[in-house]
């Protein structure tokens, strides 16, 4: 039971991370009609300009300059780069943020080198947010912080370590701002009017190369922020952006392009499918002897179910992409067909 | 004392004398150049670690270059495998076409086994060509059983060896009772976990396995969900070969957890992975290895000399090894031709940094003594840090090349 909880509360901290990626990802691609590729590179640099920031200023400091900082290059690279390349369509507009996420990673490595570094977190997010103790004779009970060796010596005790319970009250945060920002106040609502009608919402005034310039560097320092607070939760290494990069497509896909809450259910389910399935043990035979249908060991199908859970876990979300890809192009929540 | 008269007929004689006893003096392969492809991942997930071993080999070919028994200069030229072995035998063809003889490989059986494959193929076609393949840190058994080949010299210590120091170091951990094996899902970590299995039993069958896990190489970021299960199976010890990020993260998620077991590891020492473990995992993380941080000795001023030059970790240490016997064996057969050469290696014995080490030649295997440290706050005996951490591996077992070598079943083709 403890562990079930700890494992829910692990899928959900993932999936939030996951949200702060890809709810700036898919405001970029409302905008550009085109995925930005270099966005999980813009969440490694937030790891590192936090890692190089924190060692300056300090953790707490460098939480809120990092996705400044990320933000402000994501908003350059538009002005510059992005914008040039706007005008000749969609595929040079891909293949810019796809050299850039190159650029990101050769030149991280070029300054901190191929090792990861040692970003960790302050001490106060370095214990644990609250104890599980599960006991015998007591069920289930909550301890905030650390639980006392003498409780622990009769029960089993599993923390919940605060980087992560900070990253869902960051996430949770966000959200909330965002939809302030996006459906209560002006600049939102220019934003939207920008994302579906550029044209009309330039024809009354209003600096629509601007307002992508702000999206896009909106974005990045969102990405920025999860960098921060992913490379201090995992490791601060080149390898974070590659190995985020290709679920946090999925998620899009999966939510719908273009959709934030198709971003944000998005999100939970990758990351519940990403945490919970590896702890099932079970096969579809074990699965099928349930049913009191007895699969042979030597059967044609028996090699391919008596893979557990656990072992295809891995593949779940890309199986869901493929699935989601054939069954409903525009995924969960996704409003264009395109 | 008539014969002192003059002092410089004295010198001549003696310097006469020095050369005629001089070892090598007129051998063929002296100021020969020995190139060395070093072919393992300088990108990708594991390129820090490559990073580390290429800075290893150029600082020891430097080294040895100043002073060798053949007197020959080695020099190193990098191929990036990506851990792939298809990329593995490009680099292989390269260094072929380069004219290049001698080929040196580690991270990864799976390269390590495709590579062996390809040699074999060559040095079969291409006679005067040969090619002699020194193995530096893959340990699936299998290179030296069922695939051993004459042109394959394993210098790191293989899996069931490994898995013997630590069984026979479990043995008497009376607090052991529930064991975990988790690993990457590979010839390596299914290496791991089958040996692990077999040795418990025969050594601790009161031990009971309690959960085995296989996980994709080097693609997790987020070990929680093992962690979780771990703790669920209500696991004291987990047995894990993970090298890489793979440990650094699983050892930092079971921190968090409060997971607060015993690793018993092969790669805790490797590049990243320290400065991940921090203080929370003192005492609990042990590496089984063919050396440790505090050997002393020669090798401590070479550790010092490449912290200063990279401040990097020098800890592939059987590269020494490797040039050294090297070039003994080119010493010994008065030549750097990889067919004479290998059959000097066989069987050579040699004192080594971490002591008597033999080339058995039934296998190629090296036999050498082992050691298990555990990872704790540097002290007076063991003042190394690893990794500017404060932190060190600490030895508390050491074993005899003996206790820890195991049989092979190599039916070893020599060429005829």
């Amino acid at each position: 039971m403890d562990q079930a909880v700890i494992n829910i509360l692990n899928g959900l901290s993932s999936g939030l991370l996951l949200f702060m990626l890809s709810s700036g990802l898919t405001l970029i691609f409302s905008m550009m009609g085109v995925l930005n590729f270099a966005h999980a590179g813009f969440y490694m640099l937030g790891a590192y300009v936090g890692y190089a920031l924190s060692r300056v200023v300090g953790f707490w400091p460098a939480l809120l300059f990092a996705p400044f900082v990320v933000g402000l290059l994501g908003a350059v690279f538009e002005r510059v780069c992005l914008r040039r390349v706007h005008k000749f369509g969609h595929v040079p507009e891909l293949l810019i943020t796809f050299g850039l996420s190159y650029l990101i990673l050769e030149v991280v490595q070029l300054i901190w080198g191929r090792a990861p570094v040692a970003f960790d977190p302050p001490a106060v997010l370095a214990q644990p947010a609250f104890t599980l103790v599960q006991s015998a004779a007591a069920g289930l009970s909550v301890v905030l912080g650390h639980a006392s060796a003498a409780t622990c010596a009769h029960a089993v005790c599993s923390t919940f370590p605060a980087t992560r319970a900070f990253m869902m009250l960051v996430a949770l945060l966000m959200l909330l701002a965002l939809w302030l920002l996006l459906a209560h106040t002006r600049v939102g609502l220019v934003i939207q009017a920008a994302l579906t009608h550029p044209e009309m919402a330039e024809a009354l005034g209003h600096n629509v190369p601007r307002v992508f310039m702000l999206v896009f560097g909106a974005g990045c320092a969102l990405a920025g922020l999860a960098g921060v607070i992913g490379g201090t939760t995992f490791v601060t290494e080149p390898a974070m952006a590659a190995a985020v990069g290709s679920i946090l497509f999925v998620v899009v896909v999966v939510g719908g392009t273009g959709s934030l809450v198709g971003a944000f259910v998005g999100s939970l389910l990758i990351g519940l499918l990403q945490t919970v399935p590896l702890t099932v043990d079970k096969s579809l035979v074990d699965a099928a002897a349930a049913v009191g249908w007895t699969v042979a060991p030597d059967g044609l199908a028996y090699p391919l179910m008596k893979l557990t859970l656990a072992q295809v876990a891995p593949i779940l979300p890309y199986l869901l992409l493929v699935l989601i890809l054939i069954f409903r192009p525009r995924g969960l929540f996704g409003t264009r067909d395109d | 004392m008539k014969f002192l008269k003059s002092p410089l007929a004295f010198a001549s004689t003696l310097a006469l004398a020095c050369l005629a006893f001089q070892p090598g003096a007129a051998f063929a392969q002296k100021g020969e150049t020995v190139k060395i492809a070093w072919i393992d991942p300088l990108s990708g997930l594991m390129a820090p670690i490559g990073q580390n071993q290429l800075k290893s080999f150029q600082y020891m070919a430097e080294l040895f270059n100043k002073n060798n028994p053949a007197g020959v200069k080695f020099e190193i030229v990098p191929f990036d495998n990506k851990v792939s072995p298809a990329e593995s035998l490009n680099g292989l063809k390269s260094a072929i076409d380069q004219n290049i003889r001698y080929v040196t490989q580690g991270d990864g059986s799976g390269a390590a086994g495709a590579l062996v494959d390809a040699i074999n193929k060559n040095n079969e076609r291409n006679p005067g060509k040969e090619v002699l393949f020194m193995n530096y840190a893959a340990v699936d058994p299998d290179l030296t059983n069922s695939k051993c080949s004459y042109w394959h010299f394993r210098l790191d210590a293989d899996t069931s060896m490994k898995m013997e120091a630590l069984t026979t170091f479990i043995k008497d951990q009376k607090d052991i009772h529930k064991v975990y094996i988790i690993g990457q899902n590979y010839a390596h970590g299914v290496q791991v976990a089958k040996y692990a299995k077999a040795d418990l039993a025969r050594k601790r069958p009161d031990i009971q396995i309690v959960g085995e896990d296989l996980h994709p190489l080097a693609k997790v970021t987020d070990f929680a969900p093992y962690v979780a299960k771990i703790k669920a199976s209500g696991a004291d010890t987990i047995i894990t070969g993970n090298w890489g990020s793979d440990l650094s993260l699983l050892v930092k998620a079971a921190n968090e957890a409060g997971l607060n077991v015993k690793f018993f590891t092969y790669y805790a020492n490797n590049s990243g992975t320290p400065t991940s473990l921090g203080a929370g995992a003192a005492g609990r993380i042990y590496f089984v290895g063919y050396g440790h941080p505090n050997m002393g000795g020669p090798i401590r001023k070479l550790q010092d000399d490449f912290k200063a030059k990279f401040n990097d970790d020098f800890y592939v240490a059987d590269i020494y090894t490797e040039l050294q016997l090297l070039s003994e064996a080119m010493a010994k057969a008065k030549s750097t031709d990889p067919v004479k050469v290998a059959a000097a290696l066989e069987g050579m014995r040699l004192k080594s940094y971490n002591g008597d080490i033999e080339m058995r030649k039934t296998d190629h295997q090296l036999q050498q003594d082992l050691w298990i440290s555990v990872w704790q706050k540097t002290d007076a005996k063991n003042p190394y840090s690893v990794e500017n951490t404060g932190y060190t591996f600490a030895p508390v077992a050491h074993y005899d090349a003996y206790v820890a070598s195991t049989p092979t079943s190599c039916q070893m083709k020599r060429p005829s």
